[in-house]
């Protein structure tokens, strides 16, 4: 029967795991990830959840302890953040390369130094060209869904890579929020049990991962870039699906809130997402024509969705929780790749901000949207990159 | 199976199934070549189980044999071969 529970993201990702009745969970402990393993190792020990645990010494072990299993054909869970995540990084494109339908919660944390263990994306960010499908959360609710979504979507044939589901530090992973959790047989009936391409099977040995020269290697990546596009076709159908068995969808790639006849948009990843819209709101009832899109897909990128937002807009606003250093916001250079072969293009503006767990509140996004409009009225973006709040 | 004209009909990832001397015939690559004394072996079969690339053959004896095709030459069959003082496996410089 489906049940309301109200938990942090953190132990509803164990819950999501548990309803995708994972059989191999292999895991090491970082805040602010830790309570999702324990959480689950709590529901292998009491039975809830018939699955094996592997404790490892090292996130690498996790990763490549996983790797082994998916590639002995079953369904495999594991959970990092930060440091951990930099350090899974090499076994990161094995599991790609492999082929193999690994789902991970990366809950996201700065990286040291400073030590600092609260919201910054940099750490997913980082691993953007690992092969890896990038979903970025903006509640609990969606955490939930798109765990068991991303199963769906990573074990299909057209597919097979694995997923990143990135929800951000604290401001998610320990905040208490009410969440529906579906009936149990109604998810077996949205996510049958998994069925490999291929496994290893004593019966009919085989081995994956030896050397292939450059006469071959560049189809093997190619085939994982098409792989990457049909995800990108597949993501909103399965979000359609869920939608309808089940009562909530979240946007597909691109949660889109007011952007119809919105003069500027305000592009934005994870919780940044919420808070645009309420600024969004508190914004039209003074007259101004604001939309929001949350970017909810990082990896394959939606640049198709992009364009078509970029048609009927004058100006873009790009708020990043992650800077890479020497360019600019992450998500800003890639819209602004998107965009670079249209015609009109609008105005784009980027902004960093919260970085290392500072507050992206609202009243932080209003602020940024007024600057934007600044420019805007003047045809002009002034400063390419604004670090929001920073004692410059 | 034949060689793949697209990445239709390749496997989805590196796969490879077991076979005979797929990179060619590696004992070119010897520089040193075990020999064995069968006067000398005691049938233990440490050196068949030890070698990395099978190539110790067991016989119905179980005394055993080398396939030279095959051997890359590592030593480790003389290595383990426990018979003392002079093993029953010796290593070789191959000729020039």
């Amino acid at each position: 029967m489906e049940k309301t529970v109200i938990d942090t993201a953190n132990h509803i990702a164990a819950y999501a795991a548990k309803a995708a009745r994972v059989q191999v969970v292999a895991a090491y402990p970082i805040t602010p990830q830790t309570s999702i393993v324990e959480r689950i190792a709590e529901l292998v020990e009491n039975g809830e959840l018939s699955a094996e645990y592997i404790r490892v010494e090292s996130e690498h072990s996790a990763m490549s302890a996983c790797i082994g299993a998916a590639a002995g054909g079953v369904r495999t869970f594991t959970a990092t953040s930060s440091h951990g995540l930099a350090l899974m990084h090499e076994a990161l494109h094995w599991a790609s390369g492999s082929r193999l339908p690994i789902v991970m919660v990366v809950v996201n944390r700065a990286l040291g130094p400073g030590w600092n263990i609260w919201a910054d994306l940099t750490d997913s960010i980082s691993q953007r060209d690992t092969g890896w499908i990038q979903f970025y959360c903006a509640d609990n609710q969606e955490v939930f869904d798109t765990i068991i979504q991303a199963y769906k979507l990573c074990e299909n044939e057209q597919v097979l890579l694995p997923a990143m589901i990135c929800l951000e530090g604290f401001i998610l992973s320990h905040t208490y929020m009410p969440v529906k959790i579906p009936d149990q047989e109604k998810i077996d009936e949205f996510l049958p049990p998994y069925k490999p391409k291929w496994f290893l099977d004593i019966n009919n040995p085989l081995s994956h991962g030896n050397i292939v020269t450059p006469d071959w290697y560049m189809d093997f990546r190619y085939m994982m870039y098409e792989a990457m596009e049909n995800a990108k076709k597949l993501i909103p159908e399965i979000d359609k699906e869920y939608g309808r068995q089940f009562g909530f969808e979240h946007g597909e790639l691109v949660d889109k809130y007011k952007c119809e006849d919105a003069d500027l948009i305000l592009l934005t990843m994870g919780t940044i997402g919420s808070e645009a819209k309420v600024a969004v709101d508190n914004l039209r009832r003074e007259g101004l024509k604001i939309g929001s899109a949350r970017i909810r897909v990082f990896r394959p990128f939606p640049t198709e969705e992009i364009r078509k937002l970029a048609e009927n807009t004058q100006m873009f606003t790009v708020i990043d929780r992650a800077a890479s250093l020497g360019m600019e916001g992450p998500l800003a250079t890639e819209t602004k790749a998107s965009l670079y072969n249209q015609e009109d293009k609008p105005l784009i503006a980027g902004f960093i901000a919260g970085l290392g767990g500072r507050d992206v509140t609202f009243k932080t996004v209003e602020k940024i949207a007024k600057k934007s409009l600044e420019w805007m009225k003047k045809g002009k973006v002034e400063k390419e990159t604004s670090w929001v709040d920073v004692r410059d | 199976m034949g060689i793949p004209e697209t990445c239709k009909e390749m496997p989805v990832t590196t796969l490879s199934t077991p076979t005979i001397g797929s990179a060619g015939k590696t004992g070119s690559w010897r520089t040193f070549r075990p020999i064995i004394d069968n006067s000398k072996c005691i049938h233990c079969l440490l050196c068949w189980i030890y070698c990395p690339e099978g190539c110790i053959i067991r016989q119905e004896d179980d005394s055993v044999k080398i396939d030279y095709d095959y051997c890359k030459g590592c030593g480790i069959c003389s290595n383990v071969c426990p018979v003392k003082p002079v093993k029953a496996i010796t290593m070789e410089r191959e000729e020039e």
